[in-house]
């Protein structure tokens, strides 16, 4: 018997463990990343081609585009390892579940929401944002995406094994990320009228590192009910 | 201290007969308040000076937007107990608020875009406080949702009562987020204690209604917690010698 794995590695483990499995199918790992890019495609085409209208309307059309496609990949946090036995195995091993929660949201937002943070300044470009703004687009995502992660995170554990689980998951978790889509798309707004970005941006971060603390163990609790 | 008559009246069956016995003493007393509070809102208080006879749905909404978020607070209260504690009744609590909170949300948002609409020119305008009460109702279909999705009850209401927990930390931040965010609304009315910005004519029957509207509540809550002990009790042996009785 091998001695006891400390809550750190765990952790890491945990954090590799997920990042392996993913690259698997690396193919998957494009899909949010393609989505993102359709429902953006969307906004010229439905509203007008016209560069000037649309810089007017771009940071709501990439957050909204965003969090859509954040939405899409987090059905698949837990259901893997739920449906094959691996979630009791992580109840069972001792480890702080707290932990194990944060190791997979963090790895979930490396492979889900990371990409999207990457492709956002060429959406952003075609959709007519200004080059000095592209740096508050990726920083106001990257927290965004984030903060969807740990949300995000609770409602994929409460909705684990239902029916219909992906509809409800979209019920349950989009009303409590509007107050990030609001100061989300207003700090990429004020960057395109060539504002200071700050104060939305440090109130996303506030809000990433509130969801961070509160979010593991919701999201613990959730997972433990889901589970028996 | 002693702490029996705490358990005594959490087990189901004393829940069910006390639950049936204060129906009555929340519903009578609403009604006569309500009744009052129409009549001193509708016909004794004055007209508004700037809104006339208009602002009259103030007794309405008013108060269905503080039972909303009361309703939800009240959930949240039992969730919680419910979820420490592992007592059942206080899932039933909860459940039975849900449906009635969302309705007073409804019931806000109804009235509110009814009085926008000679006031703001509009039926809905994207204003702070009616988006706020809009994302409540949102987060009230999740409750109500996620509750008949899950089969076994138990996990139906321990997942509910950490998602209404979640909610419940969640709703200032939504409150003070859409405030920054735009605002049009009048500021509110009561919160101002001491000298409220209305005067005591118009207020008095506000404050009727409220108490009106909250015993209302109780009461429909009783009779909703008596069906849901029926369904969750079902089974039971006390109840088959308490129907039979």
């Amino acid at each position: 018997m091998t001695a006891r794995t400390g809550a750190i590695d765990a952790v890491w483990l945990m954090y590799r463990r997920d990042l392996v499995l993913a690259f698997r199918h690396w193919d998957q790992l494009a899909q949010p990343v393609v989505f993102f890019a359709m429902v953006t495609t969307l906004f010229p085409l439905a509203l007008s081609p016209e560069l000037g209208e649309l810089r007017q309307l771009a940071g709501g059309a990439l957050w909204v585009a965003a969090l859509l496609a954040a939405l899409l990949g987090l059905e698949f946090l837990f259901r893997a390892d739920h449906a094959d036995g691996t979630l009791e195995q992580l109840l069972l091993s001792g480890q702080p579940l707290t932990l194990l929660s944060i190791a997979k949201g963090v790895a979930h937002w490396t492979i889900c929401g990371l990409p999207l943070v990457l492709v956002s300044p060429l959406l952003a470009i075609s959709l007519g944002v200004p080059a000095e703004a592209l740096r508050t687009v990726m920083l106001s995502l990257a927290l965004g995406t984030g903060i969807l992660s740990a949300l995000g995170a609770i409602g994929a554990a409460l909705t684990l094994g239902l029916r219909r689980g992906s509809v409800l998951l979209s019920l349950l978790v989009l009303p409590l990320a509007m107050p990030a889509l609001i100061f989300g798309a207003r700090g990429i707004d004020m960057a395109i009228l060539g504002d200071s970005a700050r104060g939305p941006l440090l109130l996303l971060a506030s809000m990433l590192v509130l969801a961070l603390t509160l979010a593991p163990f919701a999201v613990a609790a959730a997972l433990r009910i889901s589970a028996e | 201290m002693d702490w029996t008559w705490l358990h005594k009246l959490a087990s189901p069956p004393h829940a069910y007969r006390i639950a049936a016995l204060l129906a009555p003493w929340f519903g009578w007393p609403a009604f006569l308040l309500i009744v009052v509070g129409l009549f001193g809102g509708l016909v004794l208080a004055p007209a508004d000076y700037q809104q006339g006879d208009g602002f009259r749905i103030l007794y309405v909404h008013a108060p269905s937007a503080w039972m909303s978020m009361f309703i939800y607070a009240t959930m949240a209260t039992a969730a919680a107990i419910g979820l420490i504690w592992r007592i059942k009744l206080a899932h039933g609590v909860a459940a039975a608020s849900a449906p009635v909170g969302a309705w007073f949300t409804f019931l806000a948002l109804a009235t509110g875009s009814i009085w926008g609409k000679p006031m703001w020119g509009t039926w809905w305008v994207w204003d702070a406080r009616l988006t706020s009460e809009l994302i409540l109702l949102f987060l009230y279909f999740g409750l109500i949702a996620l509750r008949t999705s899950i089969e076994d009850r138990e996990r139906a209401d321990r997942a509910t009562a950490v998602l209404a927990i979640v909610g419940v930390v969640n709703l200032p931040i939504i409150h003070y987020s859409v405030y920054w965010w735009n605002t049009l609304h009048q500021g509110a009315t009561i919160t101002k204690l001491g000298k409220p910005s209305i005067s005591g004519d118009m207020l008095w029957p506000l404050l009727v209604m409220l108490a009106g509207f909250t015993l209302y509540y109780l009461a429909v809550l009783m009779t909703r917690l008596r069906a849901e002990i029926l369904r969750r009790e079902r089974d039971a042996s006390w109840l088959r010698t308490e129907l039979a009785a």
